[in-house]
């Protein structure tokens, strides 16, 4: 730790310490400029947008880009369907990473170094795109929530964290557990779990953000409308508006919304939960990284 | 290794997946039914004992082996699509086995020039600008003395990481959009007539690269930050009894203190970076801008997926992973060789 003792700070410091804070609300800034525009561009008139008079402030307040929003079709089917493979896949990973992280966790496992290495092989070799896909159509789980759901039950990153999560735990309150009789369900269950909650909120938020954020598989592996999810239908909006550019909607003083107004809300709609969630996210994201990557 | 639990883990700083290994290895030999006695009768019973006793922990092991086999492994027995002219209603049976021809074909087409010289470029600006700026930002945001600034700086840059793909790429096209972008406009206002981003190839990695930064700087500090905490306050002290300026104290002290997480770092990274990250290539990209952005991930994906050529496709991909093995092999022996710090 510094001391904070009455050192004598030189002028030489005193302009870097000055240059470093102009330095860090500058980068501060670039980052959170694009988000900023979005949510006051979304909320201002098209023709204030459009024609470059909204760069720092809400200019003609109006919702109406948000009730346009919330009226197209299937967005609140895709908006359910988010929150359907966030929470139930979340589960479904949470129930695969921790079961087996805790057997790998433990040295007695009998193979456990082979057990170990066949896991942490595919993230340095994996089949790839479309092997996987044609495994998913060999299973004929192609369009299903199936596929989502159980498909993507590991990620082989979370998995190791996990683990090494469970090998911190003193293995004399496992010992204790099974003078008292306990199997080994019974441990990972009453012992293991609750003393690793740090543990499980982390790699459940790393699956959350990969599941509220992930589009790709979904697209791919999904055709039926309703069973979208949020990111694809919002892939769909944007692509449309792309490919339509040329013959973009007439903006006049009198509208209340635009395609791009409406883009920029259906945006907004989509990461506000991430938003919100923020704050507590970021702290435990935090641990979960530094413990994933830093050589000690 | 100390195991005092205090539901943090902070204080264990476990390198990656292959150090992982070395602690399975270290550990093994330590666990708790091998100390006590050294009789080998004695550690056989126990050890019939503990499977007896440990069947369940077996049962645990299960589903996710299960999930490996199924979801990881069944696919790599489907890379042999690589060598056959693939017929889709007939399977591998149906199928005429072609050998290298797949191979043969993407290498001769000149699909290859551009995909394969597109991945090394985008590779490229990525290993040139997203990988150095975070460890920057991250030296940065340490040598902020004023605490609210170094800590809005560190929230600020690691929220995009949480936007998603589309999202992000949503915004980059709305944003340089010719008729209602705000780039455009800012440029309208010093005289420039609108220019059409997304449309003109020469513009594609510049928009790229930035974006990603964006997206990743922040997050890929943290490693880095985490590693500067780490360093030996009494180095600095010595530094200043030395007379040491700020910035001599950054090169002689700061920096080699995180040489061995940059390494890592490295050659974990270099093999995400070739396989550049075509989902958003994907969002981004159009027939105008394929002769800077078309990667070989998204020419896998238009063969494979739109048009059908698995053969083709798999052959593509598998293509593709190989080169980001060897060039994770290579990284490791380099760093090895130069820094003496590498990951087996």
């Amino acid at each position: 730790m510094a001391k904070k003792s009455t050192q004598i700070i030189s002028t030489g410091e005193k302009i870097f310490n000055a240059t470093m804070i102009v330095v860090g609300i500058i980068i501060s800034l670039i980052c959170l400029y694009p988000i900023y525009y979005s949510v006051i561009a979304s909320l201002s008139k098209p023709l204030f947008v459009e024609n470059g008079s909204v760069m720092f402030a809400i200019k003609g307040f109006t919702l109406e880009s948000y009730k346009v929003a919330f009226h197209k079709a299937g967005i609140w089917t895709a908006y359910g369907n988010t929150f359907f493979y966030t929470i139930f896949g979340v589960l479904v990973n949470m129930a695969f990473t921790t079961t087996m992280a805790y057997a790998l966790s433990k040295p007695r496992l009998i193979f456990r170094k082979f057990f170990t290495l066949f896991t942490i092989f595919t993230m340095w070799f994996s089949a790839g795109m479309i092997p996987l896909y044609m495994t998913f159509k060999g299973y004929n789980l192609l369009d299903t929530r199936t596929a989502i759901l159980f498909g993507f039950a590991i990620n082989t990153y979370n998995l190791i964290i996990m683990k090494s999560f469970f090998e911190q735990v003193p293995e004399s309150l496992e010992e204790a557990a099974f003078m008292d009789g306990a199997t080994n369900i019974t441990i990972f269950a009453k012992v293991y779990l609750p003393l690793s909650k740090a543990a499980l909120i982390t790699v459940g938020l790393f699956y959350t953000v990969s599941r509220w954020n992930g589009y790709f598989w979904y697209m791919t592996l999904l055709n039926d409308d309703k069973k979208l999810p949020l990111q694809v239908l919002l892939k769909k909006l944007l692509v449309d508006r792309v490919a339509n550019e040329t013959d973009a909607a007439i903006v006049t003083a009198q509208s209340l919304s635009s395609p791009t107004t409406v883009i920029y809300a259906i945006m907004i709609i989509a990461i506000v939960p991430m938003l919100i969630a923020y704050p507590y996210v970021q702290k435990y994201f935090k641990t979960g990284v530094t413990l994933g990557a830093v050589k000690g | 290794m100390q195991f005092e639990y205090d539901g943090k883990i902070n204080d264990i700083q476990l390198e990656n997946a292959w150090a992982m290994i070395e602690l399975s290895k270290s550990t093994s030999n330590g666990g708790i039914f091998m100390t006590g006695s050294r009789s080998i009768t004695k550690i056989s019973k126990q050890t019939y004992r503990t499977i007896r006793r440990d069947w369940d922990l077996y049962l645990l092991l299960i589903p996710g082996l299960i999930w490996f086999i199924m979801f990881a492994y069944k696919p790599m027995l489907g890379l042999r699509t690589a060598f056959y002219q693939y017929n889709l209603f007939r399977g591998f049976e149906g199928s005429t086995f072609v050998g290298l021809a797949n191979f043969r074909e993407f290498l001769q087409s000149p699909d290859f020039m551009r995909t394969m010289g597109n991945t090394l470029m985008i590779a490229f600006w990525q290993l040139a600008i997203c990988f150095p700026l975070p460890i920057v930002l991250a030296i940065s945001i340490t040598e902020m003395k004023n605490k609210f600034v170094s800590k809005l700086t560190q929230t600020a840059t690691f929220l995009p990481y949480f936007i998603s793909t589309v999202v992000v790429c949503g915004m980059v096209v709305n944003f340089l959009s010719p008729s209602t972008g705000v780039i455009n406009m800012v440029l309208g206002k010093i005289g420039v007539d609108p220019i059409y981003f997304m449309v003109k190839p020469q513009y594609f990695r510049g928009i790229y690269t930035s974006m990603t930064l964006w997206q990743t700087a922040g997050f890929n500090a943290i490693v880095y930050i985490a590693a500067l905490m780490g360093i030996d306050p009494t180095l600095y002290e010595a530094a200043t009894v030395d007379g040491a300026g700020k910035w001599k104290k950054i090169v002689h002290v700061t920096i080699p203190g995180i040489v061995p997480t940059i390494v890592t770092m490295f050659v974990l990274n270099i093999g995400k970076i070739v396989k550049v990250g075509y989902e958003a290539i994907l969002l981004l990209y159009k027939p105008s801008t394929f002769p800077t952005a078309d990667v070989i991930g998204t020419y896998t994906y238009r063969v494979g997926i739109e048009q059908g050529n698995y053969g083709l496709a798999t052959a593509v991909g598998l293509f593709e992973a190989l080169l980001a093995l060897v060039l994770v092999v290579l990284a490791n022996k380099l760093s090895h060789k130069l820094t003496e710090n590498s990951l087996w």
